[in-house]
């Protein structure tokens, strides 16, 4: 009888979805599906209200990456103001979002995730998280959080608070850098470096012990996206869109952000309010690509920084051309957290970012503008219409965690099928802590992709072929 | 002019016979809680945060247009004043839409101080949530109805500070709105002197200049004082 496992909370991510794994008649693992639950429609209520409010309004979309929010939100603005920003004001809006990556990535990796692989999959699950870690790696688990801290206060020393920061505006930013908030963020950077560093050296070491992990956690061939400079440098800010195939060749370079809707497709699946973006000239769902750290690092010629090049290099051993695996979205989260503060080292240096012009003054000269910037998770993506006076007249956000979508389900699928050989009714706790672990790899934040409102929680589901729910878990 | 002798919260207060309850309890130095009340501008009791008890009397008065009356023992922060004020924001919360944390007045806003400082930590009534306009018509200003108290500051102060009668109030009860001219949009208004007196005069998120962006709309009330004390006083005090 064919039947359906569903995982319902998923736990450790930022929102809140459920997971089904559809089985067949011989209780193979015929598909699954990963339904993000919650709706918000940020889209719709922000109709209406005035541009300049955009950039204080999105980032309440998220707790996690409001900065990526705001600033791809101004930058949205600043294409319907038609100004080029001062310098100081870009370089500033940079730097935030660098510790925006810091953070971000921190909590992901230390927090949210090295439980899994660091105290070992069979670990229970009330001790398998950060409080679980500090027991047994303290030192780990305060460096860890003493990372997220430093990007944490990167953002609070330029907006004026960790979260939900009022502080990039159309047209530039609000307040500037002062000489005593450089020095803090200096003083920070030996050990933010030195932590980011032992962690890389960790994770190597992980990376040995798990290959079976690395084989089924979401290796599969995609697409990638991501931003790239110019020189096809790792880009976090500026630049334009470059897809690369799973071999790494280069399919579509230098498409600029405004002409996103020439390469990206949104479908919609009746089962979950996240959208499911997918590469518009192979169509959906053959589209399907992957964003974020794994797909930036294959995106991206190179970091840019010499640490982070040349961890760069070891990470590409690990796939012919691109690199395939989701499980080193880990690793390529580490690697650009290195990239992160070798720039920000480098930035404040830099006798521009204390510059006091920081805001360019214009009206509506544009009635429609793209901004995109890359959050911690992929592609960030805000396209506003405005009316002639400058009030929202339409709203589509495209975010990581929905392009990322496809490639989920394609994740929790491999997982499953590998775990689960026809059993016979019960869901086996193993599969169901790696099945999380696998929707883990992409750090989804559900609060973002469906504007959603966020809990932490895993549900799983198994349903018979016509439907009826024979089993269910829940964390 | 007589003298009257009253007392407020149990202090003894000498005040002007032609003064309001506000003004002698603000002379004392005892804080009596405002909304509509904005110095230079008479007053038209709207909000009702301002009642207060007076003993022999049955019912609340509004301290900003009662005058004293000799003998008087007034009350102005009793258990019921306080429960009463706060439901009174409660109902201002609820009937539109004043989301603090995307406003443009947030942390410079009258009606946000009022709810800290009188202890409205939540809402017991339904939210209104009605769908209104914003105006940015003017070229330099922008009216939000959304974050709109109805207090009538800003129309006061365009008729009897700055002479325009631009700004007026339509409609009835929760279908109030204020408009410029006939109800036309604010940057076709031919009376409109672009002074910027209204939006000084705002205690919300309603008027704000043009581009500024969440918690970024300060207003130095201090110019509409000025004006009006060099204007009455002729006195030019800075």
């Amino acid at each position: 009888m064919a039947r359906r496992v569903v995982i319902d909370p998923v736990t450790r991510i930022e929102g809140h979805a459920k997971i089904s794994i559809f089985l067949d008649d011989a209780g193979n693992v015929a598909d699954a599906k990963f339904h993000v639950v919650e709706f918000r429609g940020f889209e719709k209520f922000c109709e209406g209200r005035p541009l300049g409010e955009m950039p204080g309004i999105t980032p309440r979309i998220c707790g996690i990456c409001p900065v990526s929010h705001h600033l791809a939100s101004a930058k949205a603005c600043d294409a319907i103001l038609a100004v080029r920003i001062p310098p100081t004001a870009a370089k500033l809006r940079r730097l935030m979002n660098l510790g925006q990556i810091v953070q971000s990535h921190a909590l992901s990796f230390f927090h949210l995730s090295s439980p899994d692989f660091l105290l070992g999959w069979e670990t229970p699950p009330a001790s398998r998280n950060v409080f679980g870690l500090a027991a047994r790696n303290p030192d780990l688990a305060r460096a860890g959080i003493r990372l997220r801290q430093f990007g944490q206060e990167v953002i609070e020393i330029l907006g004026g608070r960790k979260i939900h920061p009022a502080w990039a505006v159309p047209g530039g930013v609000r307040e500037p850098l002062t000489e005593e908030g450089r020095a803090r963020i200096k003083a920070w950077l030996p050990e933010a470096l030195a932590s980011t560093q032992a962690a890389i050296q960790l994770f190597r070491d992980v990376l040995q012990k798990h290959e079976r992990e690395t084989q089924v956690f979401g290796n599969f061939p995609s697409l990638f996206m991501g931003l790239a400079n110019d020189d096809g440098l790792w880009e976090h800010y500026d630049g334009h869109f470059r897809f690369v195939d799973a071999s790494g060749n280069v399919i579509a370079d230098h498409v600029e952000v405004s002409r996103y809707r020439e390469v990206i497709g949104e479908a919609v699946e009746s089962d979950s309010y996240l959208k499911s973006p997918f590469y518009k000239p192979m169509g959906y769902p053959d589209g399907l690509y992957r964003v974020g750290p794994l797909a930036r690092l294959n995106v991206c010629r190179r970091m840019g920084t010499p640490l982070a090049d040349a961890e760069l290099e070891r990470f590409r051993r690990h796939g012919r051309g691109a690199v395939n695996s989701s499980f080193l979205y880990h690793y390529a989260r580490l690697i650009e957290i290195l990239g992160a503060v070798e720039r920000i080292g480098q930035m404040v240096e830099d006798a521009d970012l204390l510059g006091s012009h920081l805001r360019a003054d214009a009206g509506i000269n544009n009635l429609e503008g793209v901004g995109a910037s890359e959050a911690p998770r992929g592609t960030l993506l805000h396209h506003y219409h405005v009316s002639e006076e400058g009030l929202i007249r339409g709203v589509n956000l495209i975010i990581a965690t929905g392009q990322n979508n496809l490639a989920m389900n394609r994740t929790v699928a491999q997982i499953a099928r590998h775990y689960i050989q026809a059993t016979t009714g019960e869901i086996p706790e193993p599969m169901l802590n790696r099945v999380e672990a696998g929707i883990r790899c992409y750090d989804p934040c559900l609060s973002c992709s469906t504007h959603a409102d966020g809990r932490l929680a895993l549900e799983f589901e198994l349903v018979a072929a016509d439907g009826r729910i024979i089993a269910h878990a829940a964390r | 002019m007589a003298a009257k002798t009253l007392t407020i919260d149990g202090q003894m207060v000498g005040a002007a016979e032609d003064q309001t309850i506000l003004e002698a309890a603000r002379d004392a130095g005892i804080h009596i809680p405002t909304l509509c009340h904005l110095e230079g501008v008479q007053d038209v009791g709207a909000c009702r945060l301002c009642l207060v008890e007076v003993t022999g009397i049955n019912k609340l008065l509004p301290a900003c247009v009662t005058k004293v009356t000799e003998g008087w023992e007034v009350r102005t922060s009793s258990e019921r004043l306080q429960r009463y004020r706060r439901m009174v924001l409660e109902l201002l919360f609820a009937e539109r839409n004043h989301v603090c944390a995307v406003c443009v007045a947030n942390g410079h806003c009258e009606l946000q101080n009022l709810a800290v400082s009188l202890g409205m930590d939540h809402v017991r009534f339904d939210y209104q949530h009605p769908r209104l306009d914003v105006d940015l018509s003017h070229r330099l200003f922008g009216m939000d109805h959304n974050r709109c108290v109805l207090c009538t500051r800003c129309v006061r102060t365009c008729w009897y500070i700055e002479g325009a009668g631009t700004l007026n109030v339509a409609g009835r009860g929760e279908k109030s709105k204020i408009i410029t001219d006939l109800n036309a949009p604010w940057g076709d208004s031919t009376t409109c002197t672009s002074c910027g007196k209204c939006v000084m005069a705002c205690p919300t998120g309603a008027l704000f200049y043009r581009g500024v962006t969440v918690a970024e709309m300060e207003r130095d009330r201090g110019h509409l004082e000025y004006i009006v004390t060099a204007r009455e006083k002729k006195q030019w005090i800075v």
